[in-house]
């Protein structure tokens, strides 16, 4: 699915959990953040859940005053692939062409673009995770069990791939942790 | 439940968050981070600090580290903590090494060691710790050194070890491909794995896989029906369903993956997820298990199944028509089948409703889309008129992009939109005069933006007009006037024509004080090359212009270098022309200041350009012919003529010359760096640079030009300029020089005026010369009949734009969408009708889709979060906000003011309802407002946020249960289902 991070930001623009699936050093994450909440949190409640920010698609939801980011691949991987389509000679534009420039991206291409709204969904799933964890889960939970809430996104997500999405596979080994 | 009980956070940590939390500004917070930097620092250099307090420290230490701060100081500790035999303690220290670290960092080292460990180890949470580790700090150097215990756990009993060992391997392959290609049919045995969870994991590598090569895994086809059957039929254990639907993260990985097969499982998947959600009925599961059976069968199968589903969607709801667009995009992708085509027009029609007006409207909305203020949409929008781009609407799509393009800051995406108006340009543009216009607009909002390649095109496509009117002497008369044309364009900036507008807008443009290096260099070239050619301006009026730009960029040496050259080319014109060089005085002292310039280009030109000046007119002519740039140039590339000089100068005792690759320790001028293997590899001089990529051309040449990226060959001996004083020599280097800006354009596949990937115009098919000719007359001709039209409208509903009317809008859409197919009609063989309407159904899906998106959250979550927004205004103390999250029902508190007076009970905005309001609504037996308050408050914290709330009377009781639950510990825990509500509504 291409996640390159997950962020946790409140109303205020405050980070809250800051994951990330590539290597940034500090001055690039505190630039990334800054442009993708200053984007995400200045959107109203009608518009698109999806940004392009960079080479990133940023899929955001908010849930009270606590927004989820997630971001995940755009054009740069979509760029890669083509050069992949490229070297494997696939066909990338539909040669017939009928009549207009339909640059018909090779579906093989496109499947590997994320679904967005999988993300979307991906992110509420996470936030029912925390939810059925921590009860009636709230920013303050996720502040004082910082490190709960990376455990449980360290069980879903590995290589930037949603690995598990069963609640309970998910919260077991915190849980055990919790008994031990 | 799992949060309960004492998690021995400290007092102080509680303050922590609480004053983080609190924080009203970025300022604010960064004081309180750097306040707990030094703390931490202290206490973590403590030998004695138990252990239980290092986890918190580290927890710090992240927020350090996430708020903005460097926390390097205390990586060691994270590191050590993971040596830890306490399961939490280690796993939280993986946790912030992860964090921390990069997988190149010199701590790294420290842990690989634990890792080893880690992963023999009994306790499988420890080994489950290790893995994740592994996923993030292993690099390929490191690999070996985990590897084989890697691949021994994946037939682990637990199967959360196996699907972590699966990642990780995954993960391995991600970095170095090689190291693991020997491991891959272990993936292939872990798709059959007992459990869902290391299945779906393993669908994670298979993907890449699959994407790369899918041949190799067809066999693997059935296996992925099978699970999707087995997804279907509800096999998985009931944890995998996801609001009632059996696994759906699986089936959308499934459907990727069986796309290998079959195409349109792809736009399933994409179906599959939202759609299941929220029409709930429709079972696409079967479709998904018959789409991986591939071929034929399952095409038959889905042609009813789809066929089905197109008639039975309600196109009254969004959601039915977004299934109902799905199912047509997947017809599209099918295999044609005659019966679904047609089921698919009447879908599209019964999409547009038949009626033609609704389907304006919804071209309408594609025009109101380009104007909403959400940037998605607009950006959607732009993608899909680049999508539906012909050259009968191209001018006002690449106009309409341009003027975005201006207004965004992003350059990004600027740089994509340049890069899209510039494609469009080249592949539909109606006039040679519209291109070069459109162009000249682009570089001028991104000049520095776009592709290098992109200004050589231009200037050859310049070069090539004029070439062509060599060529063609019958058509010289209107050859002539598209040379006019394309002058006047050019110059219309720098003053070619007398008329005040011209120079008004020369000035402006000159008088700009950032105009981008790649246009400059344009208009210095032109300005060489044809600056005098047609007698208006003189030379030195010319010279003078190109000094003056020179002047205006003294650290650009490429403008420079453009600008010197193109000096050289006009005094050799007036040299040829048998007339006196004047040469200026401010061109006299540019060119003694480039003589000691510290880029040897520069020098050289000015050199050469020195040379020329005190050659005789006949000598110069052969230089530099006029108008010479289309030539082809014999060059000499073996330098013959220089032979005798050579066995001279090694007669005379001279060393003879090694090439640079032979050297050592040469240190090579940083600007020249892409030269280097260039110059190494022909060892000699780099003449080549120069010189005109024949066909007849050996064939390394072709690469080397290709790979120098730079825009100004630049000969690298010092000594050069001397030999090119000699006159035979000159004549190479300086016009392959004019030459080669254009000649470097080779690399670009696509030729102006002829779309190189589709096929649609037949009359721009061609490539020769003088054919190009004819189709672009012809072209252009086609254009003067069917374009005013749509030009004019276009340009009245710019005009009119301001005014916003409806009709307005309707020729902008006309220009768009009715003359597109009009066109469509007369230039292009009968395009399918599917395509077009498809094409409008897209349109009218961004529309519709659109609305979908945005209202897709359940209500019940932006109930909450709505009006939270709106009444939680910045006035409100954010940790109060915080609280707010805890919320209860009763509202009303005199603080909140209001926003608690429009805010229901459920609402959040309630949240600002201070803690002591809750308090007593809660009653003593609520844990939740008790955590708030007891979240870190100190007493006296407590009483100030209540002082400023002026929440008097429940003072105390909060107080209380502030005590109370620290005893319990912070979480929140209620079983009021408002404050269930809070997060997840």
């Amino acid at each position: 699915m291409g996640i390159r991070f997950v962020l946790m930001v409140n109303k205020q623009g405050q980070t809250r959990l800051a994951q990330y699936y590539e290597y940034l050093n500090l001055e690039e994450r505190r630039a990334l953040e800054g442009e993708i909440v200053r984007k995400c949190l200045a959107r109203n409640e009608q518009q698109c859940s999806f940004v392009e920010h960079r080479n990133y698609k940023v899929v955001y939801r908010r849930y009270a005053s606590l927004f989820f980011l997630v971001g995940v691949d755009n054009e740069e991987k979509l760029s890669a692939l083509h050069q992949l389509c490229n070297n494997l000679d696939l066909p990338i534009y539909n040669k017939s062409g009928e009549g207009f420039n339909h640059q018909l991206i090779h579906p093989k291409v496109e499947a590997g673009l994320p679904n967005e709204l999988a993300i979307l969904e991906f992110i509420h799933l996470l936030v029912e995770t925390m939810d059925r964890h921590f009860g009636n889960v709230c920013e303050l939970d996720i502040m004082f069990h910082l490190e709960k809430a990376h455990f449980m996104l360290e069980e879903m997500v590995m290589n930037g791939c949603i690995v598990e999405t069963s609640k309970s596979n998910i919260l077991a080994p915190i849980q055990l942790m919790d008994k031990a | 439940m799992g949060s309960q009980g004492g998690f021995g956070q400290s007092k102080e940590f509680l303050d922590l968050i609480k004053s983080i939390g609190e924080a009203r500004s970025k300022a604010e917070e960064d004081r309180i981070v750097l306040r707990e930097i030094e703390v931490l620092k202290a206490r973590l250099s403590d030998p004695n600090t138990p252990k239980f307090k290092l986890k918190e420290y580290i927890i710090r230490l992240l927020y350090v580290e996430m708020l903005g701060h460097d926390a390097s100081f205390g990586y060691i500790h994270a590191v050590k903590m993971t040596h830890d035999d306490n399961l939490l303690l280690k796993r939280t220290g993986y946790l912030a090494v992860t964090l921390f670290l990069n997988e190149d960092h010199d701590l790294i080292i420290l842990i690989v060691n634990t890792i080893q460990k880690d992963l023999k180890s009994d306790n499988f949470l420890v080994v489950c710790a290790a893995l994740n580790a592994v996923c993030r700090l292993i690099n390929e150097e490191t690999i070996p050194a985990v590897l084989p215990q890697v691949v021994e756990l994946l037939g682990h009993q637990k199967e959360a070890v196996r699907k972590k060992a699966v990642m990780a391997l995954h993960r391995f392959y991600q970095r170095a491909p090689g190291s693991v290609s020997h491991l891959i049919s272990n993936f292939r045995k872990r798709l059959c794995d007992n459990d869902p969870g290391v299945m779906g994991a393993t669908l994670c590598p298979l993907f890449d896989l699959i994407t790369i090569d899918a041949d190799k895994y067809k066999d693997l086809v059935v296996s992925f029906v099978n699970i999707l059957k087995q997804v279907a039929e509800r096999r998985l254990p009931k944890s995998y369903d996801y609001h009632q639907m059996p696994a759906p993260f699986i089936q959308a990985r499934i459907c990727m993956n069986g796309l290998e097969e079959n195409l349109t499982a792809l736009q399933n998947a994409y179906m599959d997820i939202p759609f299941f959600k929220e029409a709930g009925k429709i079972k696409l599961l079967k479709i998904l298990a018959l789409l991986g059976s591939g071929d034929k069968k399952a095409s038959e199968q889905m042609y009813t199944i789809l066929g089905d589903i197109m008639r039975k969607c309600d196109s009254t709801s969004n959601i039915g028509n977004a299934i109902l667009y799905e199912c047509v995009r997947c017809v599209s992708s099918l295999h044609p089948n005659p019966k679904l085509l047609e089921a698919a027009a009447d879908a599209i029609s019964k999409f547009l409703k038949i009626s033609p007006e609704i389907a304006e409207q919804h071209q309408l909305a594609v025009i109101d889309c380009l104007e909403d203020p959400d940037d998605t949409l607009k950006r959607k929008t732009f993608e899909l008129l680049y999508k539906m781009t012909k050259s009968s609407n191209v001018e006002v799509i690449v106009d309409r992009m341009i003027e975005y393009m201006i207004s965004i800051s992003d350059s990004h995406y600027k740089t994509e939109i340049a890069s899209r108006c510039v494609e469009l340009a080249e592949q539909f543009a109606p006039s040679n005069q519209w291109f070069i216009q459109t162009m000249n607009k682009v570089f001028e909002h991104a000049g520095d933006l776009v592709n290098a390649k992109v200004a050589h095109n231009l200037m050859r496509l310049i070069a090539e007009g004029f070439g062509e009117d060599d060529n063609t002497a019958d058509s010289q008369l209107r050859s002539s006037a598209t040379l006019k044309e394309k002058f006047a364009v050019q110059h219309a900036g720098l003053g070619h024509e007398k008329s005040s507008e011209r120079v008004e807008s020369y000035l402006r443009i000159m008088g700009e004080p950032k105009l981008p290096s790649a246009f400059l260099q344009v208009i210095c070239w032109v300005l060489g090359e044809y600056g005098t050619a047609d007698g208006k301006y003189s030379a030195s009026y010319i010279t003078g212009k190109l000094c003056d730009v020179a002047e205006a960029h003294p650290e650009d040496d490429t403008v420079k270098a453009y600008a010197v050259t193109a000096l050289m080319k006009i005094y050799s014109f007036e040299i040829a022309a048998g007339r006196t060089v004047d040469i200026l005085s401010e061109c006299q002292s540019l060119i003694e200041e480039m003589l000691a310039s510290h880029s040897t280009d520069l020098q050289q030109r000015a050199y050469e350009l020195q040379a020329i000046l005190n050659l005789d007119a006949q000598v110069v002519e052969k230089i530099m012919p006029v108008d010479s740039t289309c030539d082809d140039i014999e060059i000499d590339k073996s330098l013959s003529f220089l032979d005798g000089y050579v066995r001279q100068s090694l007669e005379n005792g001279a060393q003879p010359y090694i090439p640079e690759s032979e050297r050592s320790g040469m240190s090579n001028i940083s600007d020249f760096k892409s030269h280097e293997d260039h110059e190494s590899s022909t060892h000699a001089l780099r003449f080549e640079a120069y010189e005109l990529p024949k066909p007849s051309l050996p064939p390394n040449v072709p690469p080397v030009l290709a790979s120098s990226t730079e825009l100004v060959p630049v000969p690298e001996l010092s000594y050069v300029s001397d030999i090119l004083q000699s006159a035979t020599s000159a004549p190479h280097a300086s016009d392959a020089g004019s030459s080669a800006l254009k000649l470097r354009l080779d690399g670009v596949q696509k030729k102006w005026g002829r779309p190189t990937y589709s096929s649609s115009t037949p009359s721009t098919s061609s490539t020769d010369n003088i054919v190009k000719i004819q189709s672009e007359t012809t072209q252009r001709d086609s254009v003067g009949n069917s374009d005013p039209k749509t030009r004019d409208v276009s340009y009245n509903s710019k005009k009119q734009q301001a005014v916003e009317i409806s009709p307005e809008k309707q020729k902008l859409a006309a220009s768009l969408f009715g003359g597109a197919s009009k066109s469509e009609g007369r230039h292009q063989k009968t395009p399918k009708p599917q395509n077009h309407t498809s094409d409008k159904s897209r349109a009218a899906k961004a529309v519709d889709i659109a609305p979908v998106k945005t209202s897709q959250p359940p209500p019940d979550l932006l109930d909450l979060g709505e009006p939270s927004i709106t009444t939680g205004g910045p006035t409100i103390d954010p940790f109060k906000q915080l609280e707010g999250l805890l919320e209860l029902t009763q509202d009303a508190t005199p603080v909140s003011g209001g926003g608690v007076g429009t805010a229901d009970a459920s609402d959040f905005s309630s949240l600002f309802a201070n803690m002591s309001v809750s308090v007593p609504s809660y009653g003593v037996d609520n844990p939740v407002s008790d955590v708030i308050n007891g979240n870190g408050l100190g007493g006296s914290t407590v009483e100030s946020s209540v002082q400023q709330m002026s929440k008097g009377p429940n003072l105390k009781e909060a107080l209380e249960k502030d005590a109370l639950v620290r005893q319990m510990g912070v979480t929140p825990l209620s079983q009021n289902p408002n404050l269930f509500k809070d997060l997840l509504g």
